[in-house]
């Protein structure tokens, strides 16, 4: 009987997550075997030839190796901008719920009017950061349209975008620490630097995480502002996997390549989800 | 038990009469440039009400091109397609594979009907006819033009009411017009092109003007390596490395209209669909002209065509004949290109009291419509999504200079052929 009421309790959680999360999961992966079958060809078993396609597209390493510097990118540089932030405005400062919410106001803001606001900022000639520049008589620079410079450009303004939500997170674990323990470093005599090292950043693990996993799947999540700045180019410099992924279901029609692509996502994103638990849970002091 | 079937037969009444008078028109129409166009839809589908009181039209608006196309598509796939639907006028192939759509030939049948078909600008029925059956009627169309500023052109010492007529003039005025300062920093390029969002829809301007169209007529050929296209490219990327009158990389779409405004270029290529927004902010005289010439002028249409699909019941096709008949009136063309900036889609439109006292008032209002004479349709083939992808991607690789543009388009071309090997 308690096992019935057990399941009861469950079931209304178990159906959404069965049908919105693992049926199409199962239902993608079961697609990426088949041909993407039109009126005219319908859709047939073709195995694995789908895996191999994708193998000798040069643009799913293009964009895959774009994903990994994305990732590398703006990972580290939000968590730590968010921590010195946090520890920051966890100070006493003058005006200090002001500073708090102009850090967290990118938060806020929708990505694609975010994107629509840096556009205009990396306009060469007239937009905010050339004109900037033009005040050193740096020559404009044409942010978006290199090629080397356009996967940066994207990166920056989505440090900036995330690091103030992140920032909640490490504000919010920081105002949980017992101030004793200060008190306590104080009069033995810590510098702030070992105390930081040695006592707060160990107790913020569990945060950082949180804050960790977070960031690694909207590295790999986060694709709205390439349709406003970007979309995708210079010739797929500034591409993500999720945006090909796009582009390959709507712009191409190809459903059966969209879903082994969206396959490889779903493998690549499992994976580092267990890594990050598996390598940082030893590491991790839960309370 | 008598009241209950009154009130049953009174019930049945109500559910079947209004199903007896009229027909349902819903379509899809997709909104690509500013303005506060669903009113002037909704305005049009009320007044077709007035005069075809059986038929009610539910006009829903769908977002950029590409959400139409899904929502069209995705309405297809869930078995209850809107009858009509505006899509991109490229997406002919798409939608020909899919076996979603009918020919307006099959529908309009009477000789008047016939008549109609045959009223609009031969240019903007190309992309709609595959065949020689016309499956696209075209409602909201555009093409490139040159704007120039005419300010900046006095300043360079040139004679403000004569743009560029071909290439060589283009970019020596170009370079008359670019100002650098004293350390060479540029505050003002000569021309700009913008290549990104529809770098494929520039190139055909390039690629026409040399005398090369990028793809056959029945969709299943592209002529991307062709001596002559790649002689287009290489100009454009020229106008960049070699005669420096236009920003190296890519030229954001965008924001090219605010840097023509800011006077921060003295010409760029655009749409048409600019026209408005531009005359409402620009603070200097400009000028709107033809694109200029290397052995032909050209300038490809672009924009979105009334579609009439398959799943469709007579009287619904009936009642989308009579309301794309109605749409496409000379006035109500007329009307809608005023309202735009859009081409009116058919001669006639131009003769009409209104859009001649417009266009005597506003001259380049009428540039596009002559340009029609060069003009050559938008790049659309079957598998279009990835054919026109190859050709973005070899045009923006040229103009960032990560390959040349021989190289870049051969690699096109192949790739082209493989996909559209089997429709041949």
């Amino acid at each position: 009987m308690r096992h019935v009421y057990g399941w009861l309790l469950l079931t209304p959680a178990a159906i959404l997550l069965i049908a919105f999360t693992h049926y199409p999961a199962a239902a993608t992966l079961l697609d990426s075997l088949f041909t993407t079958g039109t009126v005219v060809r319908p859709s047939r078993f073709v195995g694995l030839a789908n895996y191999a396609a994708l193998a000798d597209d040069p643009i799913f390493w293009q964009v895959l190796r774009n994903n990994a510097w994305f990732a590398l990118g703006t990972i580290p540089t939000a968590i730590a901008i968010a921590l010195v932030m946090a520890l920051w405005v966890n100070t006493r400062l003058p005006a200090r719920a002001l500073v708090r919410m102009a850090y967290f106001t990118p938060t806020i803001l929708p990505m694609i009017a975010v994107a629509n606001i840096w556009l205009f900022f990396y306009t060469p000639q007239i937009g905010l950061i050339d004109q900037f520049r033009a005040m050193f008589g740096a020559a404009s620079h044409n942010w978006l349209g290199d090629p080397s410079t356009v996967l940066g450009a994207t990166m920056v303004m989505v440090v900036w975008k995330e690091a103030g939500f992140f920032m909640i997170f490490y504000l919010a674990a920081l105002q949980s620490l017992p101030p004793e323990l200060e008190e306590a470093g104080r009069i033995e005599g810590a510098s702030r630097w070992t105390f930081f090292w040695r006592v707060t950043f160990p107790l913020l693990m569990p945060t950082t995480l949180f804050v960790l996993v977070n960031a690694t799947i909207n590295s790999f999540k986060l694709v709205d502002h390439l349709f406003i700045l970007t979309k995708g180019g210079p010739d797929n410099a500034s591409s993500l996997l999720l945006y090909y992924i796009y582009q390959v279901a709507f712009s191409f029609f190809e459903t059966s390549y969209a879903a082994t692509l969206t396959s490889v996502l779903l493998a690549l994103l499992a994976t580092l989800a267990l890594l990050q638990f598996a390598l940082l849970e030893k590491r991790v002091h839960y309370r | 038990m008598r009241w209950l079937t009154a009130l049953l037969l009174a019930a049945t009444f109500a559910a079947s009469a209004p199903a007896r008078a009229a027909t349902e028109l819903t379509f899809y129409y997709p909104i690509a440039v500013g303005g506060p166009l669903t009113k002037v839809i909704d305005g049009y589908a009320r007044e077709f009400e007035k005069t075809n009181p059986d038929v009610k039209v539910n006009p829903i608006y769908a977002g950029n091109y590409d959400d139409a196309r899904i929502k069209a598509l995705a309405a297809l796939k869930a078995g209850q397609s809107a009858p009509l639907s505006v899509l991109f006028s490229i997406d002919l192939y798409e939608l020909l594979e899919q076996d979603a759509i009918i020919a307006w030939d099959d529908i309009a049948t009477t000789a008047e009907d016939k008549a109609w078909l045959k009223s609009f600008y031969p240019a903007l029925m190309s992309n709609g006819t595959y065949k020689g059956k016309v499956y696209g009627i075209p409602f909201q169309r555009s093409t490139i033009v040159l704007y120039w500023n005419k300010e900046a052109f006095k300043e360079a010492g040139l004679d403000p009411e004569k743009p560029p007529a071909n290439w060589n003039e283009m970019t020596q005025m170009a370079s008359k017009l670019t100002k650098r300062d004293a350390s060479g920093n540029v505050s003002r390029w000569g021309v700009m092109v913008p290549s990104t969002g529809y770098p494929y829809w520039m190139f055909q301007a390039f690629a026409r003007q040399n005398g090369q169209d990028l793809m056959n007529r029945d969709g299943n050929a592209t002529n991307y390596a062709h001596p002559d296209v790649v002689a287009a490219l290489q100009y454009w990327r020229d106008l960049g490395v070699k005669h420096k009158v236009m920003p190296e990389g890519t030229v954001e779409w965008g924001t090219l209209r605010q840097a023509f405004l800011e006077g921060k270029t003295a010409m760029m290529w655009h749409t048409t669909g600019n026209l408005t927004a531009v005359k409402d902010s620009a603070k200097f005289p400009f000028g709107v002209a033809m694109l200029p010439a290397s052995k032909q002028r050209g300038s490809p249409t672009g924009g979105g065509n009334f579609y009439v699909f398959k799943k469709t019941t007579p009287a619904e096709r009936k009642a989308a004949l009579e309301f794309v008949k109605f749409m496409t009136q000379p006035e109500r063309a007329a009307d809608w290109s005023m309202a735009t900036g859009y081409v009116a889609i058919r001669p006639d439109a131009y003769t009409t009291p209104k859009l001649k006292q417009y266009a005597a008032e506003f001259p380049p209002a009428v540039v596009a419509r002559d340009q029609f004479e060069y003009s050559t349709p938008e790049l659309s083939t079957f598998q279009t999504g990835r054919v026109r992808k190859l050709l973005d991607d070899a045009i923006q690789a040229t103009l960032t200079g990560q390959k040349q543009p021989a190289e870049a388009l051969k690699a096109a071309q192949d790739e082209a052929d493989r996909l559209l090997k089997s429709y041949r």
